[in-house]
């Protein structure tokens, strides 16, 4: 089986994020570039569905050259290669035409399974798994907490409020996970060690078939017009509690219109 | 000289990764409760922890003594005593691994990688500590096997261990007349102390292990008769820069809460951490630390190069970094007033945890023994 896994570099959460003052793009130089933390789930489910069915699993990672970080990081985890998209002309991309060119990436070198984590810590959209579906025309599975691959049958499972729900479908197919469906490994020092032996492919947008035009800032459907700091964080109101704290906690949740 | 490849780093990092996520977050309760966590011990071998110098084809990571030296730092900065207890089941590991037969290797090497077997060292005595070559424990040939009679002292890992190096008199007094066996635990004759009550090293048991006609199969000699004291040695050079590599990280956990600490904390109008009295007492505090990673890691590369002052520099290294360790955990005890003597904010037990580490794989004295025998040719 082929099972492709989309893994992105975001800034260190532990760290203050900003973003660029003259293109309104992420400033990536202001913090560490780590994994995305969903998508180590997306790395370790892929290695278990290469475990229990056999087949290479591919990392593919749309971003700068110092995303090679992220890439040896999934590599040590225990994937067999990797796909970096990178070209100047990707940046300032947005959902949409992430997606595009993602998609085009995928249909360049195959798949049979496309396994991704449900948002990314930094934009936070939540989309890209509904996106890549449609745009390869194959079936979305998304926000799984358990996997099932039966010959070209896949099942996954949803949680949701009353219970859960199951989605059937058959590959090739896309799928989005979230933290509740396993433990990601730490990479062994053994995979560490293995990680730069592994092919890493280096693509730009001409090889990977994606037309200029419908990708960077210029290509973006969605634009960033302000932004603003966020301002810090205010003193807290104590209700000091004098016999009557119950009546002072319920006036300060009126005021805020929570009750 | 000393910069890192990308590949250290990553392991350095994977190391401290599974530190703070497996073990810090523990580490005062299983220092309160006496708890060996030999589940977590496994977890680690899945990184590679059970055979970190070990040869590949028997399920060791084969790294290099340097390398060994970053993740035993990292590993410490959650628990000096965990971190300490792994480097004493390599040790072991490695003993089998460079002086046993292709048939020891693979009978017990696997097995130990992945942590399933744990081991233990036993040399030490009740009364033969620092005199090691002085030791009683006594192997006596019979037919194809050797029947062990003695006790060893202060084991670690004793009782949960499956692999025991004990070492034995099979000649003559003093050095030549020692073998070292693996003895296997469960095997008839065999037994042990209660677990020690300590002044630190809770989290992992310390017992006496008993010998009493013990029969052990002559297959389970390492090496030759007459090797075992070279064996125990040479095991310990690089037990020592393990040793050396926990306290600089059992030291740096403790220096990092500190300056954390000092600048929460206010008196006088002031956070601590304006104070330029203790601002200088944090300069000393990092200096030595750094001066005894540096010579830490210069005599793990002598090590790894087969280097001819190997022995002095990793005195010198053991001897550096369990002292620098003891007092800078020591001071950031101080600095953190009545707080650093509470358990609950970690210090004390580091502390505490580090204090054996100048005493153990060769005292600090004997140390310095080595030291000036290489300086002055004395034997």
């Amino acid at each position: 089986m082929n099972i492709v896994v989309c893994v992105k570099q975001v800034p260190d959460t532990a760290t203050e994020r900003k973003l660029r003052s003259d293109d309104k793009t992420l400033d990536r130089d202001a913090a560490d570039g780590v994994i995305n933390e969903l998508c180590e789930y997306a790395v370790e489910e892929a290695l278990l569905l290469k475990e229990a069915h056999g087949g290479e699993v591919t990392v593919l990672t749309m971003g700068p050259s110092k995303a090679t970080d992220t890439i040896r990081k999934a590599l040590a985890m225990g994937a067999d290669k990797a796909v970096h998209l990178v070209d100047d002309a990707l940046h300032g991309s947005d959902a949409l035409s992430t997606s595009y060119a993602m998609a085009q990436t995928l249909k360049t070198i195959g798949f049979d399974v496309v396994i991704l984590g449900s948002e990314s810590t930094d934009a936070r959209t939540g989309l890209l798994a509904a996106m890549l579906a449609e745009r390869l025309g194959v079936p979305q599975l998304t926000q799984a907490n358990k996997v099932d691959i039966d010959g070209t049958a896949i099942a996954i499972q949803r949680l949701t409020d009353y219970g859960h729900d199951k989605v059937e479908a058959s590959l090739p197919a896309v799928v989005s996970v979230v933290e509740k469906i396993n433990e990601p490994r730490y990479p062994s020092f053994k995979g560490i060690m293995a990680a730069k032996k592994k092919p890493v492919q280096t693509l730009g947008i001409a090889e990977a078939g994606i037309d200029a035009s419908q990708v960077g800032l210029a290509g973006a459907w969605s634009e960033v017009v302000d932004f603003a700091a966020a301002p810090p964080r205010a003193a807290g109101t104590i209700v000091t509690d004098q016999g009557d704290g119950g009546t002072g906690a319920a006036e300060f949740l009126a005021s805020k219109k929570f009750i | 000289m000393f910069t890192l490849t990308d590949d250290q780093r990553a392991i350095a990092e994977a190391a401290r990764e599974f530190a703070d996520e497996h073990l810090a977050p523990h580490a005062v309760t299983w220092d309160q409760t006496k708890h060996f966590p030999v589940d977590v011990l496994r977890k680690a071998a899945e990184l590679g922890m059970g055979g970190i110098y070990i040869r590949e084809d028997v399920g060791g990571s084969e790294l290099s003594r340097f390398e060994a030296a970053l993740i035993f730092e990292a590993l410490a900065t959650g628990c000096p005593s965990i971190a300490a207890y792994i480097s004493i089941h390599n040790m072991t590991a490695w003993m089998i691994d460079v002086f046993g037969d292709e048939a020891q290797r693979s009978r017990w090497l696997p097995r130990m990688c992945t942590m399933e077997d744990l081991g233990s060292y036993c040399l030490t005595e009740p009364e033969a500590g620092s005199d090691a070559a002085a030791l009683r424990t006594r192997a006596d040939r019979d037919g194809d096997d050797y029947v062990l009679n003695g006790v060893k002292q202060f084991i670690s890992g004793a009782g949960a261990s499956q692999i025991y190096i004990v070492m034995a008199r099979t000649g003559e007094p003093g050095p030549r007349g020692i073998s070292a066996f693996v003895v296997e635990g469960g095997t008839d004759g065999m037994s042990f102390g209660p677990n020690e009550v300590k002044m630190g090293w809770n989290a992992q048991p310390t017992r006496q292990v008993i010998l009493e006609n013990v029969c052990v199969p002559a297959a389970n000699l390492l090496g030759g008769e007459g090797d075992g004291f070279r064996i125990a040695m040479r095991g310990l050079n690089g037990g020592r820069l393990n040793i050396g590599a926990c306290s600089l990280g059992g030291a740096q956990f403790a220096l990092d809460r500190t300056v954390t600490y000092l600048g929460e904390r206010e008196a006088f109008g002031a956070k601590l951490l304006k104070s330029q009295a203790l601002q200088f007492k944090l300069a000393d505090m990092v200096t030595e630390l750094e001066a005894a990673r540096t010579l830490l890691w210069r005599a793990a590369m002598a090590l790894d190069a087969g280097a001819a002052d190997t022995v002095e520099l990793c005195a010198m290294a053991k001897r550096f970094a369990t002292d620098a360790g003891f007092e800078v955990a020591n001071s950031a005890l101080q600095l953190h007033g009545g707080y650093g003597y509470l358990a609950e904010y970690g210090i004390e037990k580091v502390v505490r945890d580090l204090r054996v580490h100048q005493i153990l794989e060769g005292t600090n004295e004997i140390m310095r023994l080595i030291i000036s025998r290489g300086l002055t040719g004395a034997a």
